[in-house]
C-alpha cells in the first residue's frame, strides 16, 4: 500500500461525509482538508475515549507489573507501565480514527499530562510521609508543653532503665526559638527591604546607585545560606568588640552564638526577597494614581505613604510573608549562629537558641538515649517537628493570601 | 478664588529636547479656555506647565514667565506643591483612588495632606463638592463604597469634585471626556459651564465640537514636524477661531481638511 492510498484510508475512515463528499475520493488528497475536513462531524473521539485508555493503562500496566515482579506489586513499575500504554495507545487509537496532526496534539498532551502527574508525585509523597510520621509526635502529650532539658538531663542507663514511659521531651523551645528569631529578622529586614524598594522605584531616577542597588540585590538574593551565616557571625562579633571597646557591655572574646545573631543572618536572606517583591508590587501601581495625589498638592513622601503603598499594600504583605516562609526553614546559618539549646531561652541577647529547622537536624543526627531502642521516640519527635514547621509555613501562605485579599483595592461596591 | 494665567514667552523642554517654543497667551478668570489641535503638537505638555506637573518627568523644565495672576509660578522660591494646590487638574482617564470610598476620594485632597477635620466639617466638603460635580443625587447613599465602582463617567465627576474639594483658583483638564460616553460627555460638559462661574478652566480636547461648545477662547496648537517643538498658532474668541480664523493651519484643522 502506497502512501497515498494509507493517508485516503485514515482521512476517509471515520467521516462518512468524505465517502459521499462532492469531490469524491480522488487519489491525491487536497492539501485543505488537512485544516478544513469535509465534514463538520465524525472528526472527534468520544470524551469517554481518554478515561477509558486510562483505565486500560492502568489495568494492563498493574497485570504486566504483577506479572513481572513476580507475585507481587511494584509502584514504580506499574505507574511507568500504566503512563507508556495509556500515551501509546491513545496515540495509536487517535492515529488510525482520526489523523496524524490530531494524535500528535493528543501525544504532547499526554506527555504534558504525564510530566504533570511526575512532578506531582515528590510532593505529595513528601507531605504523606511528613504527616504520617509527623502525626505520632504532635499527639505525645509532652510534645506542644515542653523542651528537650529533663531529657537531657538522663543518662542513657537511666532512659534504658525507665523505658518510654517518663521519657518526655517536646518541640516547645524550638517554636519559640524559631517564632523569635524569625520574628527579630523580619523586624529588622522589613523596613529596610520596603525602603529601598521605595528609593528604587520612587525617587531614583535610574542612576548609577540605583543599578548597583539593583545588582546586588540579585547578587544577594542567590548566595548560599551558609555565606549568610557566617556574615551574621563575623557582624556580631565586629559589634560585640566595637561594644567592648565603648564600654557599652563585656562579651567575652567568640560568643556570639546568641537569637540575634541568627537574626543578622537571616537578615541577609531575608532583605533581597523583600526587596524585590515589594520592588515589583510598586511598580504595578499606576502613575496616574501618583499624579493624581500630586496634583491636590500632596508632597511626594505623603503621596508614597498614604496612596502608592496602600494601593500595594496586599501584594507587599504578601510578599513579605513568602519571605518569611522562606527564612524560618533555614538550618545552616541558624546552627552557625543560634546553636543548639535544649531548653527555653525567650532572650534574644544571651545564650545560644534552638529553632525547628535544627531540633529536626540535631534530634535525628543525635537521638537521645543513644541510637539504641529508644531512638525511635527521637525520630517521631524529628518528624513531628518537621510538620510543626510545615504547618507554619502553610500558615503563613494562607495569612498572605488573606491578608492579599483583605486589603485588596476594592474593585466592586456597584 | 479664581485667578488669571499669563504666560510670556514660554518654553518647555525634555532635557534638550524643545516640546514647546513661545507660548504667549492670557487667560482671564472665570472663563473656559480650549485648547485644541493635532496629536503631538503640545497642548497636553503646555496644560501641565500650567500647574508644574510636567516636573514629575525627569528632565522637565520651562524658561519664560508663567503668571498667575501677578505671581510668576516659576519664580524662585516658589514650591511646586503650592502651585498645585492652587491650580488643580482633572486627567485623560478617570483616577479615582481604588483603596479609598467614594467619601474618602472627594477628601482626599485634605486627607493625603494629613488635615484633620471634624466629621461635620469633612460631610460638609464632601457634599459641596459632590453637589458642584453633579454627582451628589447618584452617589449620595453610597458614599463608604468603593469609588472604583462607578461607572466612568461618575469617576471622572468624582475627580473632578476631588479637584473642587481643595478649592483651586483654576482647573486644568486633560481631555477629560476621551474616556467617557456622549451622556456621561454631556454631563461633564455641562459640569464645565457651572465651574467657570467660580473658576478658571482650561481644557485640552481633540473634539473640536466639545471646543466649540464649552468653551468662550480657544488656542489653536500645532507642530511642524516630528523632532520640532509645538506653537501655539492663534488664540482668540473661540466663534473667531471656528468661523472666521486669521490663521491658514487654524483653518484647515477646524474645517477638517487635515488632522
Amino acid at each position: 500500500m502506497s502512501e497515498t492510498e494509507t493517508r485516503e484510508n485514515s482521512s476517509q475512515t471515520p467521516t462518512p461525509a468524505s465517502v459521499a463528499g462532492p469531490a469524491g475520493p480522488s487519489g491525491q488528497q487536497d492539501p485543505s482538508e488537512l485544516i478544513r475536513p469535509r465534514s463538520l462531524t465524525g472528526n472527534v473521539l468520544p470524551k469517554w475515549f481518554l478515561p477509558a485508555t486510562a483505565a486500560v493503562g492502568v489495568v494492563v500496566g498493574f497485570v504486566i507489573s504483577y506479572l513481572i515482579g513476580g507475585q507481587s506489586v511494584n509502584y514504580a513499575l506499574w505507574f511507568v507501565l500504566a503512563a507508556i500504554i495509556y500515551v501509546l495507545l491513545s496515540y495509536l487509537v487517535t492515529r488510525q480514527q482520526l489523523n496524524k496532526r490530531k494524535a500528535t496534539d493528543g501525544l504532547w498532551r499526554n506527555l504534558v499530562y504525564v510530566a504533570f502527574v511526575i512532578a506531582l508525585i515528590p510532593l505529595i509523597s513528601v507531605i504523606w510521609s511528613v504527616v504520617v510520621d509527623g502525626f505520632q509526635g504532635i499527639t505525645h502529650s509532652s510534645f506542644w508543653t515542653q523542651d528537650m532539658s529533663q531529657n537531657a538531663a538522663r543518662t542513657r542507663e537511666q532512659a534504658i532503665h525507665e523505658g518510654e514511659a517518663p521519657m518526655g521531651g517536646g518541640v516547645l523551645h524550638a517554636i519559640i526559638g524559631s517564632l523569635l528569631i524569625t520574628l527579630t529578622a523580619t523586624i529588622i529586614s522589613v523596613p529596610i527591604g520596603l525602603l529601598t524598594s521605595i528609593y528604587l522605584v520612587e525617587y531614583s531616577r535610574g542612576g548609577p546607585l540605583s543599578r548597583g542597588i539593583t545588582f546586588f540585590v540579585d547578587v544577594m538574593t542567590g548566595i548560599p545560606s551558609i555565606v549568610a551565616g557566617l556574615f551574621g557571625v563575623a557582624a556580631m562579633q565586629t559589634i560585640l568588640v566595637m561594644g567592648n571597646q565603648l564600654g557599652l557591655w563585656s562579651y567575652t572574646a567568640g560568643n556570639y552564638s546568641m537569637g540575634i545573631t541568627a537574626a543578622i543572618a537571616l537578615c541577609v536572606l531575608m532583605i533581597p526577597v523583600v526587596v524585590r517583591t515589594t520592588e515589583e508590587m510598586l511598580r504595578v501601581v499606576p502613575n496616574e494614581l501618583r499624579e493624581a495625589s500630586y496634583a491636590l498638592g500632596v508632597r511626594k513622601w505623603r503621596t508614597v505613604l498614604k496612596v502608592v503603598i496602600p494601593t500595594a499594600i496586599s501584594g507587599i504583605a504578601a510578599g513579605v510573608t513568602l519571605a518569611i516562609a522562606r527564612v524560618i526553614g533555614e538550618t545552616a546559618p541558624i546552627l552557625l549562629t543560634a546553636g543548639t539549646l535544649t531548653r527555653v531561652n525567650w532572650d534574644m541577647f544571651a545564650g545560644s537558641m534552638m529553632s525547628l529547622p535544627v531540633y529536626i537536624y540535631q534530634t535525628f543526627r543525635y537521638p537521645f538515649g543513644g541510637p539504641g531502642e529508644l531512638a525511635y521516640l527521637s525520630e517521631q519527635r524529628a518528624w513531628g517537628a518537621a510538620l510543626v514547621l510545615i504547618m507554619i509555613v502553610m500558615t503563613l501562605n494562607l495569612i498572605a493570601r488573606i491578608i492579599a485579599n483583605v486589603f485588596a483595592p476594592k474593585k466592586t461596591g456597584r | 478664588m479664581s485667578k488669571s494665567i499669563t504666560a510670556k514667552d514660554l518654553n518647555v523642554y525634555y532635557g534638550d529636547f524643545m516640546a514647546v517654543e513661545g507660548v504667549n497667551i492670557e487667560i482671564a478668570a472665570r472663563s473656559v479656555t480650549a485648547f485644541i489641535g493635532p496629536s503631538g503638537c503640545g497642548k497636553t505638555t503646555f496644560l501641565r506647565t500650567l500647574n508644574r506637573m510636567h516636573e514629575v518627568l525627569p528632565g522637565a523644565r520651562v524658561e519664560g514667565e508663567l503668571l498667575l495672576d501677578e505671581d510668576n509660578i516659576y519664580g524662585a522660591g516658589v514650591d511646586p506643591v503650592t502651585v498645585r494646590a492652587m491650580v488643580g487638574m482633572v486627567f485623560q482617564r478617570p483616577n479615582p483612588f481604588p483603596t479609598m470610598s467614594i467619601r474618602d476620594n472627594v477628601l482626599a485632597g485634605y486627607k493625603l495632606n494629613g488635615a484633620r477635620l471634624s466629621r461635620s466639617q469633612a460631610d460638609d466638603i464632601a457634599e459641596k463638592a459632590l453637589r458642584g460635580a453633579n454627582l451628589w443625587n447618584e452617589v449620595k447613599d453610597r458614599l463608604d463604597k468603593p469609588g472604583s465602582g462607578l461607572s466612568g463617567g461618575q469617576q471622572q465627576r468624582l475627580c473632578i469634585a476631588r479637584t473642587v474639594a481643595v478649592e483651586p483658583d483654576v482647573i486644568l483638564m486633560d481631555e477629560p471626556c476621551s474616556a467617557l460616553d456622549p451622556i456621561s460627555t454631556l454631563a461633564i460638559e455641562d459640569l464645565i459651564a457651572e465651574l467657570k462661574e467660580k473658576y478658571t478652566v482650561v481644557i485640552v480636547t481633540h473634539n473640536m465640537q466639545q471646543a466649540a461648545r464649552v468653551s468662550e477662547k480657544t488656542a489653536f496648537f500645532n507642530i511642524a514636524g516630528t523632532g520640532k517643538p509645538g506653537k501655539m498658532i492663534e488664540y482668540d474668541e473661540t466663534s473667531v477661531i471656528f468661523n472666521n480664523p486669521s490663521n491658514e493651519q487654524t483653518e484647515r484643522y477646524v474645517s477638517g481638511k487635515f488632522g
